[in-house]
């Protein structure tokens, strides 16, 4: 076997099929009320649901102009008068440059796993279901992207690219078709086995009728799950990529990107430097938990 | 002669955040040296977590114990750690349903075996192997020195739960308890391992508790025939009482129910309904909701376990 | 109108419902170089088996037998390798036969794990309307069909459409299970350990109710288990089988009363006698079936026979005729070269 990037270690996301509790009604009623019983699930969740109202409302919350640079009130500390969070190296307040950088790189994080989910879901539970040849043909293939680690297999990919928003976007989402294609395979295969999805096929139903009704319903919460633990890689990829000058070009404010140029202000202002790196790691670090979160409560098995 | 195990009034509770189960609800009974009780009860009945409590197998942080077990005396429920230990080490020995669950399997049979005498008995190397080899060889498995050297999963099932007993014998207990062990084997391999545990509780005098749902295996081994329903002992008996006139009507039910030679072309005395929810404890008899002859004082207080003649015990108000 | 009407019979009585001729299907285990199998499982071998219309076929044997994988071909959730089905007269999946879809209209299949043959995510109306709806029946007749098959299999409509399995009991799923292979109104159900996992008090509702339905609907039942006494309260007939192979095959009254096959008679007595005063005081026969995967040259019980001679590793007896029963044992054909074989 190829090393593999522990990151994208799907070993870690072995996915067991649920199987609800008795009580409660359906099952979705009780993964919700397990949900709600979770404190640390719902404190991720809501920084989120902050971070990405910022985000997207960010023009209409009256924050300075996060692209007027000053050569004047460069590098202030954090606590000034209008800049409470000081400002980076053009001198642009770093309170709106970090709320307008959670635009791009929740973006970033976000949309690559959602394109990855659906072409890598789709061959995965394709691969799944049907087994034999097909399956082998699709995860073969797989296999050799899986070769790579996946920090180096997106950064090869940029840079033959090139650096830009859409190459990012488009070598974040072919990293991360292996590894759900991959989930998707063995969550189907699984429920594959299951005699109910017999039982459809004794009926005489449709392979694409079978896969809508039986199968999509219980593989899909699991698929999502485990895609949801891939936003945290996929800003950090994408965050990373900028910092290399591989991605986002500047002077769009991105959390990579300010990290990278804040740089030389290490020794000047620690403090101010980390800060595009406290956000990446609070976004990441919430998304992670609440992948964990959902997986506790959608594995209602004793 | 006394008992070797006396319970009493033994009830357990499971509480987890999302729901209360009382699934043992105050059963009593003696077991002497020699015995073979039989524990007979459907899924849910409480049966399985009866044999559990006698090593306290359950999750401590979970479960809520009342009443009393001894063991020659000794109280089971106040057992610290270390008393634990020697209980489950050599005292009480358990076999299960699924022997693939006892083993590891990454050792070989002998190695465990041979470990498990050595850590009790303080044993040398040479010893431990030793009486693992005789182990096998009184548990009939055939070439035992080859097959001290096989993985379990290299063996059959029945082969593999003949080990288990082996492993559960090596440190010489006085009482062995069988969670339907022969549920997960095959009908001609049933009978040989029934025949051999009833050999060997002989040979060595062991007190043993075999629970089962299965009625026939029950009559096989047991000397009397404890039946549960809903965490309750609801009739208590020698095994040819028990079979010939059982004076509960679930165990009437349970009989009547199950299908034997020469029951062709009848109907089946079905025992109509489902056995009840643990949430709660019920005010009246568990099985009054499902029985053709209840009556009204059935539902207004839990019928006392009462001696309907000597050694045989009835819960029902019906028992004369 | 209604779109989903049974099938008619064509034949007439004394044509078999379903007549399987030299069925065989071996799984190979991949382990090899590339993942090449270099080893088989046989798992069903050349097994030839008719039903007849309105009867209950019993087929008893232990686990690895192979009576599980009969089940599956039977209604062709499995391929077979080898051999030639034919429905009421019509051969199945052949130039000139009926389609595997128009099989499966005629027979259904009953599984034992009465949970995992129900999607959790379904309520039992949705699971029970799934089949009729492939089938193009419409919305509403699908709403009354359900409604006729919950009644069907005793659990009130009203009450039950609209749970979800998890919160039903096990005796109360099967029964589901049940509804659903007759939603398609089928001639042949294959009971596979149907109702083994259920407690003793409810596996005799569901028996009473299994006995109720054939006799409503006409219905003819392949009925597999290991449970002897299940199965001869059930079976007209009754298959015996042993590693992938029959062993013997006759009337229920002759296989129990009068077994003629040693492995038969081992099956037999090796059940609990429910009588404290007869115990049991020998098994009769040791040591555990073995691995269908390399099995037994010739006569494949012989290495747990009490009888087994040289003849028994050299020649495999075929399934021969001994009046009452077919039997498959060297012992019961005259001038075999057994030192047992009956005189000719």
């Amino acid at each position: 076997m190829a090393v593999q990037s522990p990151s994208l270690d799907v070993g870690g996301a072995v996915l067991v099929v649920p199987r609800p509790v008795a009580g409660g009604r359906g099952y979705w009623q009780s993964v919700g009320r397990r949900l709600r019983r979770d404190p640390v699930t719902l404190v991720c969740a809501g920084i989120l649901v902050v971070l990405v109202l910022a985000s997207i409302f960010a023009p209409l919350l009256g924050l300075n102009d996060p692209y007027k640079t000053s050569m004047l009130r460069r590098l202030y500390p954090l606590g000034s008068p209008n800049h409470w969070l000081g400002t980076d190296e053009l001198g642009r307040d770093m309170f709106a440059r970090l709320i307008y950088g959670g635009r791009l790189s929740l973006f970033m994080g976000v949309t690559p796993v959602v394109c990855a989910l659906l072409i890598g879901g789709m061959l995965g539970i394709t691969a799944g279901f049907l087994g034999g040849k097909v399956n082998m043909a699709i995860m073969r293939v797989m296999d050799v992207f899986y070769a790579f680690p996946s920090v180096l297999l997106a950064i090869s990919l940029s840079g033959a690219m090139g650096a830009g928003t859409e190459n990012t976007l488009l070598s974040l989402t072919l990293v991360f078709i292996p590894p759900i294609c991959r989930v998707s395979e063995s969550v189907t295969t699984q429920v594959r086995g299951f005699d109910f999805v017999d039982a459809a096929k004794a009926s005489g139903a449709s392979t694409l009728t079978i896969v809508r009704v039986h199968v999509l319903g219980n593989v899909l919460g699991p698929i999502l799950v485990y895609s949801t633990s891939l936003i945290s890689v996929a800003i950090i990829l994408a965050a990373g990529l900028s910092f290399l000058g591989l991605g986002v070009k500047p002077p769009e404010p991105e959390w990579g990107l300010m990290l990278n140029t804040l740089r030389q202000a290490i020794y000047v202002n620690p403090v101010l430097a980390a800060l595009p790196g406290v956000m990446i790691f609070i976004t990441s670090i919430c998304f992670n938990l609440m992948s964990d979160g959902l997986r506790a409560a959608m594995d209602v098995k004793a | 002669m006394s008992n070797l195990l006396e319970v009493r009034d033994l009830h357990v509770t499971f509480v987890t955040p999302d729901r209360t189960v009382h699934a043992v609800n105050g059963v009593s009974f003696d077991l002497k040296r020699g015995e073979t009780l039989g524990i007979l009860g459907e899924s849910g009945s409480g049966k399985s977590v009866t044999l559990r409590s006698i090593l306290r197998l359950h999750p401590e942080h979970r479960t809520r114990w009342g009443g009393s077990i001894r063991l020659e005396g000794d109280e089971v429920l106040d057992m610290g750690p270390r008393a634990l230990s020697d209980l489950r080490g050599q005292r009480v020995a358990m076999i299960f349903q699924e022997p693939a669950t006892a083993f590891d399997p990454v050792f070989t049979i002998g190695q465990q075996i041979a470990e498990t005498v050595r850590r009790h008995t303080g044993k040398s190397d040479r010893e431990a192997w030793k009486r693992a080899h005789d182990l096998l060889e009184m548990v009939r498995i055939p070439s035992p020195a080859q097959r001290l050297k096989a993985y379990p999963h290299e063996m059959s099932g029945g082969m593999r739960q003949r080990a288990m007993i082996a492993l559960a014998l090596s440190c010489n207990p006085t009482l062995l308890l069988a969670d339907e062990p022969t549920t997960a084997l095959d009908a001609t391999v049933q009978i040989q391992v029934l025949l051999l545990i009833r050999e060997l509780q002989r040979e060595f005098d062991l007190g043993v508790i075999f629970v089962t749902h299965d009625i026939g295996v029950a009559v096989e081994v047991s000397d009397r025939i404890g039946v549960m329903y809903a965490g309750k002992l609801v009739e208590l008996a020698p095994v040819e009482r028990m079979v010939d006139a059982p004076q509960h009507p679930y165990s009437r039910g349970l009989l009547a129910s199950t299908v034997h030679d020469g029951m062709r072309g009848q109907r089946l005395e079905a025992i109509p309904g489902a056995p009840p929810d643990l949430g709660e404890v019920p005010g009246g008899c568990s099985f009054a909701p499902r029985c053709k002859s209840v009556r009204p004082d059935c539902l207004s207080a839990v019928p006392a376990l009462r001696d309907v003649e000597a050694a045989h015990a009835v819960r029902c108000v019906l028992a004369a | 109108m209604d779109t989903l009407a049974p099938v008619a019979d064509r034949g007439g009585p004394a044509q078999p419902l379903l007549l399987a001729t030299g069925l065989r299907k071996h799984f190979p285990i991949p382990g090899g170089l590339f993942g090449r199998a270099t080893r088989v499982v046989r798992a069903v071998d050349d097994l030839t088996l008719s039903v007849a219309k309105g009867e209950t076929l019993g087929v008893v044997g232990e686990s690895g037998c192979g009576k599980s994988t009969v089940a599956r071909l039977l209604i062709r959730l499995l391929q077979p390798d080898r051999g030639t089905m034919v429905l009421d007269g019509d051969p199945v999946d052949e130039p000139h036969g009926i389609t595997v879809n128009e099989l499966r209209r005629n027979v259904q299949m009953v599984f034992q794990d009465s949970y995992a043959s129900l999607n959790p995510r379904l309520t039992i109306a949705e699971t029970l309307a799934f089949a009729p709806k492939a089938h193009g029946l419409p919305a509403n007749e699908a709403r009354d069909r359900v409604r006729d098959l919950l009644s069907k299999v005793g659990l009130d409509p009203a009450s039950y459409a609209d749970r979800y399995p998890h919160e039903l009991s096990g005796g109360q799923r099967q029964r589901v299970n049940i509804a659903r292979a007759l939603a398609l109104r089928p001639r042949l159900i294959i009971l596979d350990e149907a109702v083994s996992a259920l407690d003793k008090s409810v596996e005799a509702q569901v028996l009473n109710m299994l006995v109720d339905l054939k006799k409503e609907l006409g219905l003819t039942y392949v009925f597999i288990s290991h449970d002897l006494n299940v199965v001869q309260y059930l079976s007209d007939r009754v298959l015996v089988m042993y590693l992938g192979k029959i062993v013997e095959l006759g009337p229920v009254e002759a296989i129990y009363g009068d077994p003629q096959h040693p492995y038969t008679r081992a099956l037999l007595s090796a059940r609990p006698s429910m009588d404290p005063r007869r115990r049991t005081k020998e098994a009769p026969i040791q040591g555990d079936p073995p691995n269908p995967i390399n099995p037994p040259s010739g006569c494949r019980f012989r290495t747990r026979c009490p009888y087994a001679e040289d003849i028994c590793a050299k020649v495999e007896p075929l399934l021969a005729d001994t009046g009452a029963q077919s039997v498959a044992c060297h012992m019961r054909v005259p001038g075999s070269g057994h030192s047992k074989a009956v005189a000719a």
